[in-house]
């Protein structure tokens, strides 16, 4: 055997991946490793590549130990850990030079298994198992929970760390723990007894994760609709929102049941299909609850006729859009931010939506909090678009902070006095020259009664085929539009604002992008970014955009969705914005956003840059 | 809907109920429908049974879909809000509205197409869901706003006005309710005012989803000679087996019933339905010998109406949802999450 490249020391700064079967248990081994090592206050990052499949294929997931606390792909692997034979000719390629690969040695090494510039270390996780453990499912489970005893040996896991951490999770079943933490001291001993430990990529404890959680960005916006004050939520399952409702359903079974009455305060419907739930959100929404669905793109396809009707109509809805990979039915399991023009015009005739764009789990809390009062104050559709990169994996945000202080904004919705205060009553009617009219609610008095329809009505409410009246309407709803404007959540500014090279971006392409700006820095190249948080754009985005030459804006989709938006929606000269698109499912990685500026420049600047 | 408005002049005699009102104040819009049209008819009894049960305008809510008979919703109760949503989606506007505030009554108007092609879906899973509403089903056999195709619910053998025969079996509204666990199952004829009132007050006041379908011919384009849904056709061929009245809680049942032959049903709220059977055979609480009596009249040329399924007992949607006494529009914002102290409890596990 050659000898492979000297491999750096690299403490708290490197990539492990594992390859495994689904259904195979991987899940829980990869997240108890992950959270051991944010439990050592150092800053990770996981990522969750799994199949549209139930039990059989293969998934893999990655940790990124980050002492920096990035939150995007670095595009390296320094440890793989190859749990899936089918794979391994795809995952021993994908080690990077001088990295470390770990594979089960019961059986004799796998041909493709050969490297010469990597380290290729045997663990008989098989043979273990089957001495030390009865019965086929415990067997594979425990191999699993072993690689987390022998990668806590190699890279210097605290052990008691992780026994905290399954005493946490095996609560209710304290036997479990006794029994994975065999595996694990299982695998630590062999590796100790075997394997070159420590490797020189190691976990040092560190203390940048205290005031931190670990949270994925569907469970965060379930809170989030917890603390807005939802009550119905009407829902179909589809990957990869599923998890939200889940979440949301799972809070409300804890905080929202009578504690004098056992009855419910809260009502998830599982709806027959995506065009019955959003019409239970607007019918809830219409009666006055705040209440939401959660879906992904071929769900807003179906609700799209839905969504016209909300938005000519006026009635206030939130829509969680947790984007995965189209066209069609896609790539389920995957990402990306390909549903930026399908949300913002969704719907047959002159409609446009408020969009916002959360990067992370922390902003999935807030901006679900937000996307109500949006919809309400608006009287209009709200999108969150969120995505499975944010809404299925952990990130390690801060922790989430409530304003005791705050109350829900209902928008303009009339009272019984107020109603009755009213000479008459009209539904459509800008009485404060705001484009926003005033609503009232079903039940409370005859006299704030109207018919709400989605064919042509005038600004009182009543049906019309007049020419001018229906006009009328149209254009107060784009003056409307134009005020969401001034409501939605404004643009994060980076930079001196007069930089040669300027970043535009929204939702998780954010983590890929600060990365790439440090590494340009180091380059010598300052970067301004602008990361956009709503549409309709605002003023900010439009002055930003006027005051830079050479705009990238960054995104996930194939079209430059974000990028005929903006030239859609603002002056901007189209010639200035240059994409850097990413389409391939997987999160994007800084590297293709640092190439991409660096090719832009050319060859002088370049040179310049890199000295 | 209309262009004209409705004079407002009053008759100083008319009828009042308990809250003081006439049917006048029950009304809606001027009617834009053809004249002669049965949906009329069926506005006019709504308006009476809801006046009859003395209930204020605003504590209904009218929903409807797209089509003909889902205009029928801006002809009634214009003290009541209205919700004129999209082609056969009525029943989901309904339940997200009933899962808001479940204080209220709701009365989705319908149709054959909107109910059993473009929204047979819709209307299947509200039925499964058992949402408390009333669901009118105005079936006249064709789509009357784009000039006469069949709908779902026509017959083998009824002809078009152009003459065409048509070859695919119909959809029946109450055998699908009946199958898919519906617990107030009705069927009556727009000209059958005297059978429809009761029918519309037991089913408002059911705990539950209520369906009547309501045969409606339609004048322009089926009823001619050779459909099975013209005014001739529905009234030699369709048979009342069960008459239902609906008594008021509190209210002594007055009419006179010949002994064995009436059976009362008790609803939730103390009314009483009394079911009087013109045909002995006929078990109007048995799901499956309904099923199966519709049948049977069906292979004998008879359309059967009447209360034809009743069932008081099921939870309806909040009961299945557990969900607390007061409407959830209603319950308090404190009420719904627990501040920063319960916030910093739940990220316990986060960290």
């Amino acid at each position: 055997m050659a000898q492979p490249a000297k491999p750096q020391d690299r403490v708290n700064d490197f990539v492990i991946k594992f390859a495994n079967v689904n259904g195979t248990g991987s899940a829980s081994a990869n997240a108890l490793l992950m959270k051991s090592i944010f439990r050592m206050g150092v800053p990770v990052m996981g990522k969750n590549y799994f199949p549209s499949n139930i039990q059989g294929l293969p998934t893999w997931y990655e940790i990124r130990v980050t002492k920096d606390g990035y939150v995007a792909r670095s595009g390296r692997v320094d440890l793989m850990v190859a749990m899936n034979v089918e794979t391994y000719h795809k995952d021993v390629r994908e080690v990077s030079p001088g990295g470390f690969l770990i594979y089960d040695s019961t059986w004799p090494r796998s041909t493709v298994l050969r490297r010469e510039d990597i380290v290729i270390l045997g663990v008989p996780f098989a043979k273990l198992c089957n001495e030390n453990f009865i019965g086929v499912r415990n067997r594979i489970l425990m191999k699993n929970v072993m690689y987390a005893g022998v990668l806590a040996a190699l890279l210097e896991i605290d052990l008691e760390v992780i026994r905290q951490l399954l005493t946490e999770s095996y609560a209710k079943k304290p036997a479990l723990v006794d029994a994975n933490m065999k595996a694990v001291q299982l695998g630590y001993d062999y590796a100790r007894a075997h394997l070159p430990c420590p490797l020189p990529l190691r976990v040092e404890r560190m203390d940048s994760t205290r005031g931190h959680i670990m949270i994925d960005g569907n469970t965060a916006a379930g809170l989030g609709a917890v603390y807005a004050g939802a009550t119905v939520g009407p829902w179909y399952p589809i990957t990869p929102s599923t998890s939200l409702m889940d979440a949301f359903k799972g809070f409300c079974q804890k905080l929202r049941v009578d504690p004098e009455t056992g009855m419910n305060n809260y009502a998830v419907i599982q709806a027959e299909d995506e065009l019955s739930a959003i019409g239970m959100v607007l019918g809830a929404n219409w009666n006055g609850a705040r209440a939401f669905t959660a879906t992904s793109g071929p769900g807003i396809s179906l609700m799209s006729e839905f969504i016209g009707l909300a938005y000519y109509a006026e009635v206030p809805a939130v829509i969680f859009d947790v984007q995965r990979v189209g066209p069609s039915t896609g790539m389920p399991t995957r990402t990306q931010q390909c549903d930026l023009m399908l949300c913002a015009y969704a719907s047959h005739g002159d409609t446009k939506h408020v969009l916002l764009f959360p990067s992370d789990p922390e902003e999935c809390f807030h901006m679900t909090v937000q996307a109500f009062d949006l919809a309400e104050r608006l009287q209009t559709p709200v999108f969150v678009m969120s995505d499975l990169d944010i809404g299925m994996n952990d990130w390690m945000c801060p922790d989430l902070k409530w304003d005791d202080g705050y109350r829900p904004d209902r928008g303009k919705m009339l009272s019984k006095e107020e109603i009755e205060a009213l000479p008459k009553f009209h539904r459509y009617l800008d009485t404060d020259d705001d484009a926003i009219p005033y609503r009232t609610l079903p039940g409370v008095s005859p006299k704030g009664a109207y018919f709400t329809r989605g064919s042509g009505h005038n600004q009182y409410g009543a049906y019309t085929e007049d020419s001018t009246e229906y006009q009328f309407v149209l254009d107060r709803l784009v003056r409307k539009f134009h005020r969401a404007g001034t409501l939605v959540p404004r643009p994060v500014i980076e930079g001196s604002g007069d930089r040669a090279v300027a970043l535009v971006a929204v939702g998780s392409s954010h983590g890929a992008v600060h990365e790439a700006m440090d590494i340009l820095a180091r380059l010598g190249i300052g970067v301004d970014y602008m990361r956009i948080r709503a549409f309709p754009f605002g003023k900010e985005v439009v002055a930003f955009l006027e005051s830079h030459h050479r705009v990238f804006v960054v995104e996930q989709n194939r079209d430059a969705q974000l990028r005929s938006l903006l030239t859609l929606e603002t002056p901007v000269e189209k010639s200035k914005l240059r994409s850097i698109l990413h389409y391939s499912g997987l999160p994007m990685t800084s590297k293709e956003i640092v190439e991409a500026v660096l090719a832009e420049l050319g060859d002088a600047q370049r040179k310049a840059a890199l000295g | 809907m209309s262009f004209i408005n409705k004079p407002k002049v009053r008759h100083p005699d008319l009828p009042t109920n308990e809250l003081g009102l006439t049917r006048r104040d029950y009304e809606g819009a001027m009617s834009t429908l053809c004249a002669g049209c049965g949906h009329d008819s069926v506005t006019s009894a709504i308006i009476e049974a809801i006046w009859g049960l003395s209930m204020r305008p605003e504590q209904l809510v009218k929903l409807s879909g797209i089509g003909c008979s889902s205009k029928t919703t801006a002809y009634f109760a214009s003290g009541a809000h209205g919700f004129n949503g999209v082609h056969g989606r009525m029943p989901s506007v309904a339940t997200g509205a009933n899962a808001a505030n479940k204080d209220l009554y709701y009365i989705g108007v319908s149709g054959d197409g909107d109910s059993l092609s473009i929204g047979f879906g819709q209307f299947a899973h509200s039925i499964r869901r058992n949402v408390n509403m009333l669901y009118v089903c105005e079936n006249n056999g064709v789509y009357g706003l784009t000039k006469g195709q069949f709908s779902a619910s026509a017959d083998i053998g009824t002809k078009s006005k152009k003459g065409e025969e048509n070859l695919q079996s119909p959809v029946d509204p109450c055998l699908a309710a009946l199958s898919l666990g519906g617990t107030f199952i009705a069927r009556s004829f727009s000209g059958d005012k005297e059978q429809l009132v009761p029918l519309i007050q037991a089913g408002l006041m059911h705990k539950g989803f209520a369906m009547i379908d309501i045969i409606s011919p339609c004048v322009t384009f089926n009823d001619h000679a050779g459909s099975t849904k013209s005014y001739t056709f529905a009234r030699e061929h369709y048979h009342e087996a069960v008459h239902a009245d609906y008594v008021p809680p509190r209210q002594e049942i007055k009419a006179s019933y010949a002994e064995g032959e009436t059976l009362p049903v008790q609803m939730h709220d103390g009314s009483q339905i009394v079911l009087r059977k013109l045909d002995q055979d006929y078990d109007p609480t048995h799901r499956g010998k309904a099923f199966e009596y519709l049948r049977t009249k069906l292979r004998q040329g008879e359309h059967v109406t009447g209360l034809i399924f009743v069932s008081s007992s099921g939870p309806d949607m909040h009961e299945m949802a557990r969900t607390t006494d007061v409407p959830l529009n209603q319950v308090p914002y404190e009420k719904l999450h627990p501040g920063s102290a319960g916030l910093a409890k739940i990220l316990k596990r986060y960290a």
